[in-house]
């Protein structure tokens, strides 16, 4: 806080010094420039005859959506219990990954800074790829189908937890470690009773909430093959068929707000 | 013989997950069950596994040297795109995410507009990226801007809910104390609202820049501009060196905005 009081004989309060203000302005203005060229870039990558009849194309769009064709909906249980399927063993697998991922990261329980950085390398390698890639390489490796897509969650799934559960891991009290390890125990029964213990209800909510997230990931998998509802979604767009496309876009609708109550519930319970 | 008596003996048995036997086996029986039903619908094509294997080899040694150089054009235009769609896109996001997680606090607005904006909110986080392009692509042909709307879309989802979520705990006094001065409400939400939020606006925006770039590498696989589309292009044709030179790139790039989110993080706190 500044009070300048200089020039003036009633001294006025400012927020920031001269010097933080302009460069507070120079920031701004650098922002706006480097908005303003990109733009520009994306502007000129832009085929804009297109852009101009957007409201009409979007109406169309609309109307050929209307009415839903409700029939179809009995096509989509199958791949939809798919699509469960591929989130829940996904999030399974992936937790199971990250279980040892985390404790391999965090500083109080990782045996080696080494090791420690090479467990932070899985995790970041694995937060960057999103779930689609994933799912594209292990199409091409696997073949199409559920199991590709399970596998692209539980890679995708491993740096979301392992990041959260080794910052959980490490701001657990060191005071009932202490204790464990003072009775003589081994490494082992420190880390089963004196840091599990503590981590356990936020693994649960960690779980749970990815699993949440895999659900809408899940749903988007068979765009590339691995499976799911995403395949008839592609399929249905892909022969126009617009108003089979609005039945699988309320079907996810609903089994997202499922899932999200579901796993608002649990986490409720558990932490 | 119950618990405490046991362990009086020196039979301690620590306590279980869950309290009541009925619940616990209950829920076990029902998790094994499930995982039947789920196992028995992953068939696996053992032939088309072996066969594929071995591609699986090639890309873990693509990784080993990556080609940055033979598609280095299709390259630096897609991240030039990707970077450029990215920015645009959380800045116009964050601008439209602003009044509607406003509207989406249950303690400032009236219902009519609180319910709106919850499901604009809804709308915007169920369905993932991949499918708005696909919509916007429809309506605003190829090319980046289709993939800007659709990062735009979906910031506002992720920005709005987490605002509205922070104003709903923010620190009543302080709307209380403005109130009390006679402050409109335009100024109740700039001088008592705004600065218990801000931080973490600033926070929730450069995470979201980072998840924008991410995103941003796979709407180009159905024409919405980016990276996506050169790297989607070189799986297909099984040139994995140029994959990897893509992967690595991009895992850099989330690398370099992660250091410096969390440097602008502790600077605005």
């Amino acid at each position: 806080m500044f009070v300048d009081n200089s020039k003036q004989s009633v001294p006025t309060w400012r927020l920031r010094t001269t010097r933080a203000q302009w460069l507070s302005y120079v920031a701004w203005l650098a922002g706006v420039c480097l908005f303003l060229l990109c733009w520009k870039q994306i502007s000129d990558n832009t085929m804009w005859v297109f852009v101009e009849d957007a409201g009409s194309q979007g109406v169309d769009l609309v109307g050929r959506m209307l009415p839903p064709e409700w029939s179809y909906a009995q096509h989509l249980w199958q791949p939809m219990w798919d699509t469960l399927n591929i989130a829940t063993l996904g999030t399974a697998l992936g937790v199971a990954m990250a279980f040892p991922v985390a404790f391999l990261a965090a500083r109080n329980t990782s045996p080696h800074p080494a090791i420690r950085s090479v467990a932070l390398v899985i995790i970041v390698a694995s937060r960057s790829i999103n779930s689609l890639i994933w799912a594209m390489l292990l199409v091409t490796i696997l073949g199409p189908g559920v199991l590709a897509g399970i596998i692209a969650i539980a890679l995708r799934s491993i740096g979301f937890v392992g990041k959260l559960l080794y910052e959980a891991i490490e701001e657990i009290n060191p005071a009932p470690v202490e204790a464990i390890s003072a009775t003589g125990a081994s490494q082992a029964q420190v880390m089963s009773y004196g840091v599990l213990p503590q981590v356990m209800p936020a693994f649960a909510g960690i779980s749970v909430y990815r699993w949440d997230i895999n659900i809408r990931e899940s749903t988007v998998l068979g765009m590339v093959g691995a499976g799911g509802i995403g395949l008839q979604l592609n399929a249905s767009i892909n022969t126009l068929a617009w108003s089979q496309v609005s039945v699988i876009f309320m079907m996810i609708l609903a089994t997202v707000l499922v899932s999200e109550w579901v796993s608002a519930r649990i986490r409720h319970a558990t932490i | 013989m119950n618990r405490q008596q046991l362990a009086e003996m020196g039979h301690w048995r620590r306590l279980p997950l869950i309290q009541s036997a009925k619940w616990r086996w209950g829920l076990t029986l029902g998790l094994a069950a499930y995982l039947v039903l789920a196992l028995s619908t992953v068939d696996v094509n053992w032939d088309r596994v072996i066969e594929g294997a071995g591609r699986g080899l090639n890309f873990l040694a693509a990784f080993a040297q990556p080609n940055f150089a033979s598609r280095s054009s299709d390259i630096y235009a897609g991240i030039l795109e990707s970077l450029s769609m990215t920015l645009t896109a959380t800045v116009i996001g964050v601008a439209l995410a602003v009044p509607i997680g406003l509207g989406a606090a249950r303690n400032i607005s009236p219902w009519p507009v609180y319910y709106l904006c919850r499901s604009i909110i809804t709308v915007s986080r169920t369905f993932q990226e991949i499918i708005i392009a696909i919509l916007f692509v429809v309506m605003f042909g190829f090319g980046p801007l289709a993939g800007m709307l659709t990062l735009a879309f979906a910031t506002i989802g992720f920005i709005a809910k987490l605002l509205a979520e922070d104003i709903e705990d923010l620190d009543w006094h302080q709307v209380e104390a403005i109130r009390a001065t006679g402050a409109s409400w335009w100024q109740i939400i700039n001088q008592a609202v705004q600065p218990q939020v801000m931080p973490r606006l600033i926070g929730l925006s450069m995470y979201r820049l980072d998840i924008n770039f991410r995103e941003s590498a796979i709407i180009g696989i159905v024409g919405a501009g980016g990276i996506g589309a050169t790297l989607n292009t070189s799986i297909s044709r099984y040139e994995y060196d140029t994959s990897a030179a893509i992967l690595l790139i991009i895992i850099a790039f989330v690398l370099l905005s992660e250091y410096g989110s969390s440097y602008v993080r502790r600077w605005t706190q």
